[in-house]
């Protein structure tokens, strides 16, 4: 029962664990599928013939649902349901927004209520690649106006006027000319036989009209969150449940080959020891790992009886892996000649005929996602064969997916509730956690919750790869930029211990879709294997190849005697579509969507970075400590340019007192979303950039909890952070990831300038 | 297993645990409250920040054998409508993301803050260290703390 994967372009059909070399697929590619389906669903099309009326005895609320996202009822609350899961981008807030103010509803009325996983009702649910707006905007705004119309319809009947003489305002039909109204729910009784409008029927707001999208709008769960009342993972409870707790095997591919849990078993509360046979090698993307779960009446019991656990481990192949060594194996690699990418011109001829050439290398650790919520999840597998199961996950469609196959069941079986993600990045994407709690409860008969503790999170990641770059740029002799040949290396996402170059959707995020005006490009791809699971951190590759173009450009630049900005503004050129087509090898993911729907336009680039250079006063004088570091880099179709401000205090320490982004992400819905992911941005970047390393040896992950594997901490996060939105009503494009991946650069840049020492390796201390 | 008799959020309660069973357990699994978080285990990240007698303590590292008499306050005791001044800023800041650490994250500032009316922002820095946010909420936090601090 493979589950579908919305994020990759191609869709494996087989039931194997892993997505092997062959047909490695493209990431963050939602599925075209996916959007045309939601799109005639929201529009009401999918739902006629389908009865969502609800109605209760006399006295009682009475609703109604034009469709599945919105329920009106009598007592004049609108429900909307948000399909997407809220890890801390407010998306539970954004998508309802858009609903509720195409609506006309009173934002003070409208309860969001979280739907499970079921694609089948409300289509892709994957909450990754930073495509919940950009993908549901227009089907929330018909979700909203599919209601507004019956509502204005019924209203004007009961009126005698035509609809076009009302208009809906903070919950109530007004007759625009009179301003008399009427509550929506004092229409539900009347809207219940009314036909659902066709599509084309519906008329949408103008932007200027909304009195919620475009503004600064609260998240929904503040209070709840600050109260500590919001339900997170761990904190669903369920009668006679057990607490289980995993000794997951050490190496990724270890086999258990015997175990005794005779002294476990002995310690007050433990209940019943379980093995979870784990797939062996490749590991896959959606199993658990093999394991031995510790069963007990609540959580401490569950680990202290897991210490007392005594296995033998067949470690299997993967135990000699040292990281350091297959990093600097990885760097050789890229020194020769690896599969070419994207061509243009012919770097060779321009190498040749340079008056100058520099050569650089980068690398880039394996980083974890570090969620300050550890995996958890509930599972309650019943006798009659079904199970019910409550999960952070980013993605309930596959970890229903992953529970059905986990169980042999079918997928109907399975019904998946999503709580509040305590963090996601990334990592909750993937289903083992939740396979677990299912194949725990199954095997108890009980309901379980499995807990991770910190030391598992880290030792069991889906991790961000290690890489190593290499940039060989040429200048010609009056100093223009004639060459870029960037090489890329790291363990792909799925990948196996068969050697094999990073996918094409890989390559995409920032090595391929280099845009500058360079006449002779070429990007290669170099081989190598994975040892350990690897998986997908906010923003992907996008981390280390901006990380090594941006600091690459911003060394041309005071090689050619540039301001960096400068020189970004001149070799974006005029202002233009970029066709990536004829110069890749292979097809350009563009993030799953079509060029022409979202281009690369390279003013909007431009419009960015000018914004940010004024924003930031670029070119002030600063002070003798101080110093300024510039980059800019689109990604999951969104373009950011960000100045970093540092400062030497006076013990030599370098803080981060100012930073500045200019970001253009098309129509922007909840403007202090987008700024709060700016701002948690730059801080997780500071971490990626400054503090955080995972590294193996002997097969096995070296750092253990926050003390080894570091984030950064209050007094270490930048200052200031000031975020300048461009205004746009271009497409809506996400925020998630966009902000991470210049924010690195450009601090690197800034330390150059204060330290005169340039950065080729990350972390870096400051 | 040893009985004992805690006082929490102004309320006796009775359990049966092991001497060394965090506090954290105890609370969370026990006493099934949940407002209360577990990050990492080994006070580093002080999501399970609770009040000891008016003092911010990591309850995942402390046993419920060393609490004795004291009085713990949890996120759910501490304002009976939810509207301590903390409380108020963080939402009027709307500094959440995904919530998860700001349980802790309002507990120690609520601990700073009764030592500490008027904090000064390097002040603030240095009482929240110990407390991780993966978001990075940070500059809010210290926004509301302020904000706090000012309507006390």
């Amino acid at each position: 029962m493979m589950p579908k994967l919305p994020f990759l372009k191609k869709q494996k059909t087989d039931t194997s664990t892993s997505l092997g070399t062959a047909d490695r697929s493209e990431i963050f590619m939602p599925s075209r599928r996916d959007f045309l389906k939601i799109g005639s669903l929201a529009a009401g099309g999918f739902v006629l013939g389908v009865n969502f009326q609800c109605s209760g005895p006399k006295g009682e609320v009475i609703t109604f649902a034009p469709n599945v996202f919105v329920t009106i009822g009598s007592d004049n609350i609108v429900t909307i349901v948000a399909h997407r899961s809220e890890m801390g981008t407010g998306i539970r807030t954004s998508l309802p927004m858009i609903v509720a103010d195409e609506l006309g509803a009173d934002w003070s009325l409208v309860k969001i209520v979280q739907a499970e996983g079921d694609e089948e009702k409300y289509g892709n649910q994957n909450t990754d690649g930073s495509f919940s707006v950009r993908m549901f905007y227009e089907p929330m705004k018909k979700a909203g106006a599919t209601a507004r119309h019956m509502l204005v319809e019924a209203a004007a009947k009961e009126w005698g006027v035509t609809p076009a003489e009302c208009d809906t305002e903070a919950s109530h039909v007004i007759l625009k000319e009179s301003g008399k109204k009427i509550p929506f729910g004092d229409l539900v009784e009347k809207i219940k036989t009314m036909e659902l409008p066709k599509p084309e029927a519906l008329t949408m707001k103008e932007f200027s009209s909304y009195k919620l999208v475009g503004k600064d709008v609260p998240i929904y769960d503040a209070k709840t969150i600050a109260t500590g009342q919001a339900v997170f993972g761990a904190d669903v409870n369920l009668p006679n449940m057990l607490i289980a707790v995993v000794r997951r095997s050490p190496v990724v591919g270890a086999k258990v080959v015997s175990f005794n849990d005779a002294k476990a078993l002995a310690i007050p509360g433990v209940k019943k020891v379980v093995k979870i046979d784990g797939p062996g090698l490749p590991a896959g993307l959606d199993k658990p790992l093999e394991g031995i779960a510790v069963l007990a009446e609540n959580t401490w019991a569950a680990i202290k009886g897991r210490e007392a656990l005594e296995i033998e481990w067949d470690l299997g192949p993967n135990q000699t892996y040292n990281s350091a060594a297959q990093l600097q194996e990885m760097l050789k690699s890229t020194a020769g000649k690896g599969t070419v990418k994207r061509a243009r011109g012919n770097f060779n001829q321009a190498k040749s005929a340079s008056g100058k050439v520099l050569e650089r290398t980068y690398l880039a650790p394996f980083y974890a996602h570090s969620t300050i919520e550890p995996p958890a999840a509930i599972a309650d597998a019943k006798a009659d064969g079904s199970v019910e199961v409550w999960a952070p996950t980013q993605h309930p469609q596959w970890a229903r997916g992953a529970v059905a196959g986990a169980l042999g069941i079918d997928v109907a079986k399975v019904k998946m509730n999503v709580t509040l993600l305590g963090g996601g990045f990334g990592r909750k994407s993937k289903p083992d956690f939740v396979a677990e709690a299912a194949v725990l409860s199954k095997a108890a008969g009980v309901p379980v919750r499995v807990q991770w503790t910190r030391e598992d999170d880290l030792h069991h990641d889906f991790f961000h790869s290690h890489s190593a770059q290499r940039i060989v740029a040429t200048l010609d002799k009056t100093g223009n930029l004639t060459g870029w040949n960037h090489h890329t290396v790291f363990p792909a996402i799925g990948s196996s211990n068969t050697p094999a170059p990073p996918s094409d959707g890989e390559l995409d995020l920032g090595a391929r879709d280099f845009p500058y005006e360079v006449p002779n490009i070429q990007i290669e791809a170099h081989e190598s294997s994975a040892h350990t699971r690897v998986g997908w951190l906010r923003s992907v590759s996008n981390i280390h190849h901006a990380f090594a173009i941006c600091t690459m450009l911003d060394e041309i630049a005071e090689a050619r005697g540039l301001d960096p900005v400068d020189q970004a503004l001149q070799l974006l050129g005029e202002d233009k579509n970029l066709s990536f087509a004829s110069e890749m090898v292979g097809d350009y993911g563009n993030y799953g969507e079509k060029i022409e729907d979202f281009p690369w336009n390279t003013g909007r680039m431009k419009k960015v970075i000018q914004t940010v250079a004024e924003k930031s006063n670029w070119k002030q004088n600063l002070a003798a400590g101080k110093a300024v570091g510039f980059a800019a880099h689109k990604s999951f179709l969104t373009y950011v340019a960000c100045v970093v401000l540092v400062e030497k205090d006076a013990a030599g320490k370098i803080t981060i007192p100012e930073v500045h982004y200019a970001v253009d992400c098309g129509i922007g819905v909840n403007t202090d979303r987008i700024r709060s992911q700016f701002e948690g941005g730059a801080q997780f970047a500071t971490s990626l950039a400054t503090t955080s390393a995972i590294t193996f040896e002997n097969g096995q992950v070296q750092q253990n909890n926050f003390d080894t594997y570091q984030i950064i901490r209050m007094p270490q996060a930048p200052k200031k952070i000031e975020v300048h939105i461009v205004p746009s009503m271009e497409k809506p494009t996400g925020v998630g990831e966009p902000p991470v991946p210049p924010f690195i650069p450009a601090l690197a840049n800034a330390v150059y300038k204060l330290t005169g020492k340039r950065i080729y390796e990350l972390p870096f201390k400051i | 297993m040893e009985n004992y008799t805690l006082s929490i959020n102004g309320k006796k309660q009775e359990v049966t645990a092991p001497e060394d069973m965090p506090l954290l357990w105890v609370i969370r699994d026990l006493l099934d409250m949940k407002g209360t978080k577990f990050g990492c285990g080994q006070a580093l990240c002080g999501a399970c920040t609770v009040h000891l007698d008016g003092e911010a303590v990591r309850s995942c590292s402390l046993p419920i054998s060393q609490v004795g008499e004291g009085k713990i306050t949890t996120i759910e005791g501490l304002s009976e409508a939810g509207d301590h001044p903390l409380q108020t800023a963080w939402v009027e800041h709307v500094v959440p993301q995904c919530g998860y650490c700001q349980s802790g994250q309002i507990m120690n500032a609520a601990a700073l803050l009764t030592k500490n009316p008027s904090p000064s922002e390097s002040d603030i820095e240095e009482a929240m260290q110990g407390n991780l946010c993966r978001c990075g909420t940070y500059n809010r936090i210290k926004d509301a703390i302020l904000t706090a601090s000012k309507s006390l």
